[in-house]
């Protein structure tokens, strides 16, 4: 898993709550049976005037002009800006792969849907919850002529930028470790193979008819 | 001390470890499986040489990318050839391993949540995991189901576990009795709408009450299966005679002297009456009507006959935007009554709605009645191919054919349009699906989510009627 350590970089503001895994990535490219290749079509229904289909040269369709990730000052965005419940909807991991190649680091959000957050630790993108207010603010923050730029400090637990912003946000530690290392989780989970075996053993004894054979 | 809640009582019996840090190694006894969200799992687990822990613990059907027509012909006549080979990567995969699966041609293949409770593979107490959110849907039967992402479907074949903290408790009690003609649809509707789409965040939901015990298993599992459309991942009712009577002869089943032992520990599974939920709800049952969604979200949804709200009268600009911009891409006035909305297709199935008895519902609202000129496209496809042969026993099927429905093979099909099924852009669809997402059903469709009973009489009305009056 890719490490995250710290992230300076400009805001791309994303003024919607309920922002739901379809839109982040439609379902016509889960056909894929790769990892990668999903970041073009990143937010594909608002991004493009024209529908996508997979295996289409994205770069010749259609831009909507009016959607934020087209303006020109967010080419370069590294860190997403949302409101409540991002990432709501299927399970698809195929969301935080899409964000992340096309070149987040980070989402700030007031808060998450439990899936997507998850799956954005597996693959070293940091979700991180702010209040609503802090959330206002940075918004406000975002109206100005030139982007913002941040820093998101994982170490410290800190959210950085102009005008004396700081703020704090929470991480759970064994997530703030994994992905501070970019450790491989089934790796970690596999030194404890003994315990899985011994927890088998006694359940095996007491439900037995949970461990039938399904053949 | 407090007694234990279900959820407690699943998690303990599940624990392997608890590390200092706050996380925990849970054990996993169920693993379903399809195409969509596991090629990629299959793959990091060869690249990392590792093999699945317990085969005989998985079990993998294809269901999303899967035609609705002609499926006998196999994986070799899916016509799109990214379908295809999805579905053929599935194939090799579980071929390559020896993992359990049900292919296209076999009966007994169908959507994930139909098939697992239809075979006896989801048991009571167990965990049951699968990439796909609406693994919830298994929790009707007093198990700990939730959906999972694809490195954890790589992480639960390599390690049977998944890394995992507790969630917090919280409990739906929905009074009853439910009123006359009121389904299980309308009552999971009616709670989102209640608390929204965040409003089950970070727990798992034990729904309760006379409203919830009165339903079938079919009804539980429909609403399970929506409470990750209202934020949670996990969805539980409490084990009861129902419950038992479901499982009780299905394929997978314990037999025997173990299933006396199994029926022993299940009768345990129900919340103490002394436990503590962090998050208590109730919810009046007897005032719930028939439920229709109006926007891109499940909570934006109202009594069908409500109205579409009205923007200008929210005073929160969050909201008002969130409403606007809704409406406009519905194709929707505010203050329009939901009964003047009119249909262009419909769609009866997905794994919140197409067993026997939502089909049975629909069936006995389109007996000897026509669906309306207007709508384009009516079709009614099954949750597995076991539910499809009972209901053409039961002669289900002509009663739709002979009113102008289109009967399919089982899959995923309309619910998220990854096969040929799918909207045209501006298109309304009364749907039984779970999602009203933008998009959801094809670009630039637009979905209203109803019970089935609902669907099939927007159907023959060509707009939404209260079906009760057809009751
Ligand atoms: S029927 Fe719809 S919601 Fe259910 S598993 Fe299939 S795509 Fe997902």
């Amino acid at each position: 898993m890719q490490q995250f350590i710290a992230e300076t970089g400009v805001v791309m503001p994303l003024d919607r709550s309920n922002v739901d895994t379809d839109q982040i990535i439609p379902k016509q490219y889960l056909k894929s049976i790769k990892r990668t290749g999903f970041g073009v079509n990143l937010f594909d229904d608002w991004r493009y005037l024209d529908p996508g289909e997979p295996g289409m040269d994205h770069s010749s369709r259609r831009l909507n002009t009016e959607f934020i990730m087209n303006d020109p000052k967010y080419q370069t965005a590294s860190i997403l800006l949302a409101r409540e419940n991002f990432g709501c909807g299927s399970s698809r991991e195929h969301a935080p792969w899409a964000i992340m190649e096309h070149g987040f680091r980070a989402v700030i959000a007031v808060s998450f849907a439990d899936i997507f957050y998850n799956n954005s630790f597996k693959n070293g993108l940091l979700p991180l919850v702010l209040t609503g207010a802090e959330v206002d603010r940075l918004f406000a923050m975002t109206t100005g002529d030139a982007a913002l730029e941040l820093t998101v400090d994982l170490a410290t637990q800190t959210v950085s930028g102009p005008d004396g912003f700081e703020a704090r946000f929470e991480i759970d530690p064994f997530r703030k470790t994994c992905l501070l290392e970019g450790l491989d989780e089934i790796g970690l989970s596999l030194k404890d193979a003994d315990a899985i075996r011994a927890y088998e053993a006694k359940r095996r004894h007491e439900t037995p008819w949970m461990f039938q054979n399904i053949g | 001390m407090a007694g234990q809640t279900l959820y407690d009582k699943l998690w303990d019996s599940h624990l392997v470890l608890q590390r200092d840090d706050g996380s925990a190694l849970i054990y996993i006894d169920r693993h379903l499986l399809h195409e969509v969200t596991s090629p990629q799992a299959f793959e990091g687990l060869a690249l990392a040489g590792r093999t699945p822990w317990r085969l005989d613990a998985n079990l993998a059907t294809v269901d999303h990318n899967v035609p609705t027509e002609n499926q006998a012909a196999g994986v070799g006549a899916i016509a799109d050839p990214t379908s295809r080979l999805q579905v053929q990567t599935l194939d090799d995969n579980c071929d390559a391993l020896g993992i359990t699966q049900f292919k296209m041609a076999d009966p007994r293949a169908g959507i994930v949540h139909v098939i697992g409770p239809e075979q006896g593979a989801t048991l009571p107490g167990m965990t049951v995991v699968c990439g796909d959110s609406h693994t919830a849907t298994h929790g009707a039967f007093g198990a700990l189901a939730h959906g999972i992402g694809t490195s954890e479907v790589e992480h639960v074949l390599a390690t049977q576990c998944l890394v995992a903290k507790k969630m917090k408790n919280m409990r739906i009690t929905v009074t009853g009795p439910l009123g006359f003609g009121i389904t299980a649809k309308d009552v999971i509707l009616a709670i989102i709408g209640q608390i929204g789409t965040a409003g089950g965040t970070g727990c798992a939901i034990e729904f309760a009450g006379e409203g919830i015990q009165s339903l079938s298993m079919e009804g539980r599992m429909t609403v399970c299966n929506m409470a990750i459309e209202a934020g949670a991942r996990v969805g539980l009712v409490a084990v009861d005679e129902k419950t038992i009577a479901y499982v009780e002869g299905r394929p997978y089943a314990p037999k025997g002297a173990d299933w006396d032992r199994a029926v022993a520990y299940w009768s345990t599974l129900v919340s103490d009456a002394d436990a503590v939920f962090d998050h208590e709800v109730a919810i009046d049952g007897t005032l719930i009507e028939p439920q229709v969604s109006w926007g891109t979200n499940p909570e934006m949804v109202t009594g069908i006959n409500g109205q579409v709200p009205d923007p200008a009268s929210i005073d929160d600009p969050i909201t008002r935007g969130a409403i606007e911009r809704a409406l406009k891409y519905m194709g929707l006035r505010g203050g329009q009554p939901i009964s003047a909305i009119r249909l262009d297709r419909v769609f009866i199935g997905s794994c919140t709605n197409s067993r026997i008895e939502d089909l049975r519902e629909a069936a006995k609202i389109v007996n000897g009645k026509r669906v309306s000129d207007s709508i384009l496209q009516a079709m009614v496809v099954p949750g597995s191919g076991l539910v499809k042969s009972q209901a053409e026993a039961e002669g289900l099927d002509q009663i739709f054919l002979e009113a102008g429905f289109e009967w399919r093979d089982p899959g995923c099909s309309m619910c998220l349009a990854m096969n040929a099924d799918k909207l045209g852009a501006g298109e309304h669809c009364a749907s039984t699906s779970n999602r009203n997402f933008e998009g959801r059903q094809g670009a630039g469709g637009r979905t209203h989510l109803v019970s089935p009973a609902m669907a099939a009489a927007a159907a023959i009305a060509g707009h939404f009627i209260d079906v009760r009056e057809w009751m």
